[in-house]
């Protein structure tokens, strides 16, 4: 294939899976490498490194936004930085080991969890209890505004959550992707956090994460100018204008359409590992 | 203004700045990655690409040094590279920022747990591990 068709596909493939990225919630990454390794025949790893560099891209560009309406819980997103960035490079150091096919494998396994968890219905976990000693010794209980109303909250378990971020950051420099469903995750239903703090948050921490094992993964060569040009600028635009219709439309009934389609690329996915070993 | 509230003011501000820094870092360097990208595609638009095998020992911008011989030559590839250098540089920055503000605001623990994520960015960047 030509430099530019392939620029060119790339570019249309990488505006799609940002756009699914931003309206399913999954994020990028997690469609196109799907796309890159099912449908254009890219190594896993090159395809996990142009990724990675597209999370940093979309995740900075709405934290930028989310900080800045003052959501974000920057001690809570540091602390937890801490394990994530551990996580990353460990992941990004064992990813070299592993055969194409196992992580592939892996990669539909978290697919499909994706899927389900952005199906599921989410339960309000808050809590006003401040009494968590290691909540209270960094400092993480806050408030948030909303329609100009402080809303305080308060966080639990914050061990236990430090260790599910470890695992999100481990997956997120094996995968290549921002691991956002597990994040969530060890935030709203360990930590018990708001909604809108730990989906804000975990956007926040995605960009230090990804910076993490991207340096692994630039200096291993899997960053490829020809591919990760296209993957980061289409994922980008994608995720922007998803950004934008997100705020009038009703996505429920798209939700489940695209839980199928992504379930299925999953099952591909898991199909092509097993085949291949 | 007593203190409580001049904390949050000083809050709202690093969060103003914070959120403009992570914006211009963003656009900034994928302008780079744009202005690189349209090079190399015109010098290299006819030429035959295969990523079907990952060969790590191709990759011609794999260093930091690599990449800025690349760039003084003008080679598209090198510019593309640049900018995603800049890209995973602007949270990095925003690290930094952050242990600044903590420092101003005297919350040394956080300075510290700043200074440890830049330690762990730090030793994968030298790339002791990664080879």
């Amino acid at each position: 294939m030509s430099v530019l068709l392939f620029t060119i596909i790339i570019l249309l493939g990488a505006f799609l899976a940002g756009l699914l990225g931003s309206l399913t919630g999954l994020g990028g990454g997690v469609i196109i490498i799907p796309l890159l390794t099912l449908a254009l025949g890219v190594d896993i790893h090159y395809a996990i490194g142009a990724s990675i560099v597209s999370v940093i891209a979309t995740s900075s560009g709405s934290a930028a936004a989310y900080v800045k309406e003052g959501i974000t819980n920057i001690r809570i997103g540091m602390f937890l930085e801490i394990a994530t960035t551990i996580g990353a490079v460990c992941g990004a150091i064992v990813a070299v080991y592993l055969n194409a096919n196992y992580i592939a494998i892996l990669f539909g396994c978290i697919l499909i969890f994706s899927a389900i968890m952005t199906l599921k219905k989410k339960v309000d976990h808050t809590t006003l209890d401040n009494t968590d000693k290691w909540a209270n010794f960094f400092k993480l209980n806050g408030s948030y505004p909303d329609k100009g109303v402080d809303h305080p909250y308060a966080v639990k378990h914050v061990p236990g959550g430090f260790l599910m971020m470890l695992f999100a950051g481990t997956l997120s420099g094996l995968l290549g992707i921002g691991s956002g469903a597990l994040k969530v995750i060890a935030m709203d239903n360990i930590m018990r956090l708001p909604f809108k703090v730990s989906t804000t948050t975990s956007n926040f921490m995605m960009g230090v994460t990804a910076a993490a094992s991207a340096v692994v993964y630039l200096h291993r060569g899997q960053i490829d100018p020809g591919i990760a040009m296209p993957v980061c600028i289409g994922v980008l635009t994608g995720a922007n204008i998803g950004s934008k219709i997100l705020l009038k439309t009703n996505t429920g009934k798209l939700k489940i359409v695209f839980a199928v389609v992504i379930a299925f690329l999953a099952l591909q996915m898991i199909y092509k590992g097993i085949s291949g070993l | 203004m007593n203190t409580a509230e001049k904390e949050k003011i000083n809050d709202k501000d690093i969060q103003l700045i914070l959120g403009t820094l992570l914006r211009a870092g963003v656009i900034i360097s994928m302008s780079i990655v744009l202005i690189g990208g349209a090079i190399f595609l015109i010098h290299n638009k006819g030429a035959i690409i295969d990523y079907k095998v990952f060969k790590p020992e191709l990759s011609k911008f794999s260093s930091i040094v690599a990449i800025f011989k690349g760039v003084s030559t003008f080679q598209g590839d090198a510019i593309v590279q640049f900018g995603i250098l800049m890209l995973i540089f602007t949270p990095i920055a925003r690290i930094v920022f952050a242990i600044f503000s903590f420092l101003i605001e005297r919350d040394y623990l956080y300075v510290l747990i700043g200074f440890i994520i830049l330690a762990i960015i730090t030793i994968s960047l030298n790339g002791g591990l990664a080879h």
